[in-house]
């Protein structure tokens, strides 16, 4: 046994490292061939990407589940010890929404004259879909989250997802059972948006930092700290009046956004068909995933025309 | 004596088991924690795994395994594709030719050469995906993500050497 073995690992082993080094080699230029396909057909590695999340979603669905749980417990034990200074909060909170309750009663009676008076056309109303937070793809270069709900629920490219808090992002791959969200601070996500009380347009670029940035302000712009941040609606991927964030900080380097979502909060969101088609093509099967990078691109040229009536 | 079809079963499930462990851990590692700031810095963890096994069992980890583990944390993690495979594909050669360096160090050492090998993969990361999206990438989210990587590599390491001794005895 043993005399045969030995002149057959002499030839066989150096064979077998050529083969391997060959392998590790071609392996290295194929990622490479990934890379730069990846660079120049964003479409086809969008629905490479949504097929293997797709997938993988039952396996993250259920993992996901106990780790739910338990941070809900964890929440849970902290609001027993924080009920007193809680309650003392919302019963402030409380006596501050009915006066705004009553505000708002008022001003609706006030609009609906108004509206009459205008014959004015009501916007389309919004369909929501509630769906989980199954991934949160952590990481310091995507910011993004895979949801349990995907062409099969009605989940479309370009769909605004927000949380009770604000808007979160929006959708950018549609697998059929789930779907993926490029978070507002992630580095490719622009969003026209509103800086209230002076009504200054600017885009939110997210730069993968925790506060993403306003860009395009107009030089003689006041924005001042604290100011809210609403979407625009221009472009037409959402509708205006989402809020987003408050200006956190101005300086002449950057004007920086803090959001109202708290990542770590995002257990369930809502995709919201406000059925804007705006820049985004319709789409008419899971397998012609609409949208491309240049499409996208093209958001922040959109808010220079067509601005509201 | 020749082993029985069972013992040839049991053992090639052995076998597998960095690769599924690794893949495993892949998808644990993108599982939402809702802790506070997690989310931006969550460590390395395929990264350890393929640095451990290719130290310890290389014949387990082939450069096609790693091939796929690193595909599947681009396709997951939403970095573009290709990154991960190519800078996982490059940690495990530069392990490879310089196993006789790691092999049977004691553990502050192999601690020490992932100090420096993740080092380099989170800057061979960084380049490729500000290549990718031709822009400078904030870097200090990817330090935080580093140095967590380096604090927490007792633990999975211990573990795989755990699960070696155990499951993977060399006969």
């Amino acid at each position: 046994m043993q005399e045969r073995s030995r002149p057959d690992y002499r030839f066989a082993a150096p064979i077998r490292n050529l083969v391997h080094r060959f392998a590790y080699v071609g392996l290295l230029i194929v990622a490479f061939g990934l890379m730069m396909l990846g660079k120049a057909d964003t479409v086809l590695m969008e629905r490479m990407r949504a097929h293997v999340t797709d997938a993988l979603a039952p396996i993250m669905n259920v993992i996901s589940r106990p780790v739910t749980t338990m941070s809900n417990i964890i929440d849970h034990g902290r609001e027993l010890i924080e009920i007193h200074a809680q309650n003392a909060e919302l019963r402030e909170t409380n006596r501050r929404l009915l006066q705004w309750q009553t505000a708002a009663r008022r001003l609706e009676i006030e609009n609906s004259l108004l509206q009459s008076l205008l014959n004015f056309k009501p916007e389309p109303n919004a369909a929501f879909l509630s769906a989980r937070v199954i991934a949160d793809t952590g990481g310091a270069f995507a910011h993004s989250l895979v949801l349990n709900a995907g062409w099969r629920d009605g989940v479309r490219k370009g769909q605004a997802v927000v949380t009770g808090e604000g808007l979160t992002g929006r959708i950018d791959g549609v697998g059929s059972i789930s779907s993926r969200v490029i978070l507002i601070t992630d580095l490719n996500s622009r969003i026209p948006i509103l800086v209230e009380t002076s009504n200054t347009r600017a885009i939110l670029a997210g730069d993968n930092a925790e506060q993403p940035k306003l860009i395009h302000l107009a030089p003689s712009s006041t924005v001042k700290v604290g100011n809210r941040v609403v979407t625009s609606g221009h472009g037409g991927a959402f509708p205006p009046g989402l809020p987003v964030g408050v200006v956190s900080a101005v300086s002449d380097e950057a004007t920086t956004v803090q959001l109202f979502i708290k990542r770590e909060r995002l257990e369930f969101v809502r995709v919201v068909d406000f059925g804007l088609e705006g820049i985004l093509r319709p789409d008419t099967s899971t397998a012609n995933l609409t949208g491309n990078k240049n499409k996208d691109d093209g958001e922040p040229n959109a808010m220079g025309g067509g601005g509201k009536p | 004596m020749r082993p029985t079809l069972w013992t040839r079963l049991d053992n090639l499930a052995r076998q597998l088991t960095p690769f599924g462990l690794t893949i495993l851990l892949v998808i644990v590692s993108q599982v939402p924690l809702h802790f506070p700031g997690v989310a931006r810095i969550s460590p390395m963890l395929p990264l350890i795994a393929i640095y451990h096994w290719t130290i310890h069992r290389p014949d387990l980890m082939p450069p096609y395994a790693v091939f796929v583990i690193g595909l599947l944390v681009d396709f997951l993690a939403g970095t573009p594709v290709g990154v991960n495979a190519i800078v996982m594909l490059t940690v495990y050669g530069i392990i490879y030719s310089q196993r006789r360096f790691f092999l049977g160090k004691s553990f502050p050492i192999s601690w020490l050469g992932f100090l420096l090998v993740s080092a380099g993969a989170a800057m061979l990361t960084w380049i490729f995906v500000s290549t990718f999206y031709v822009r400078l990438i904030r870097p200090d989210a990817m330090i935080f993500q580093y140095l967590v990587s380096l604090a927490i590599y007792p633990l999975p390491a211990w573990f795989f050497l755990r699960w070696q001794q155990i499951f993977l005895r060399t006969t």
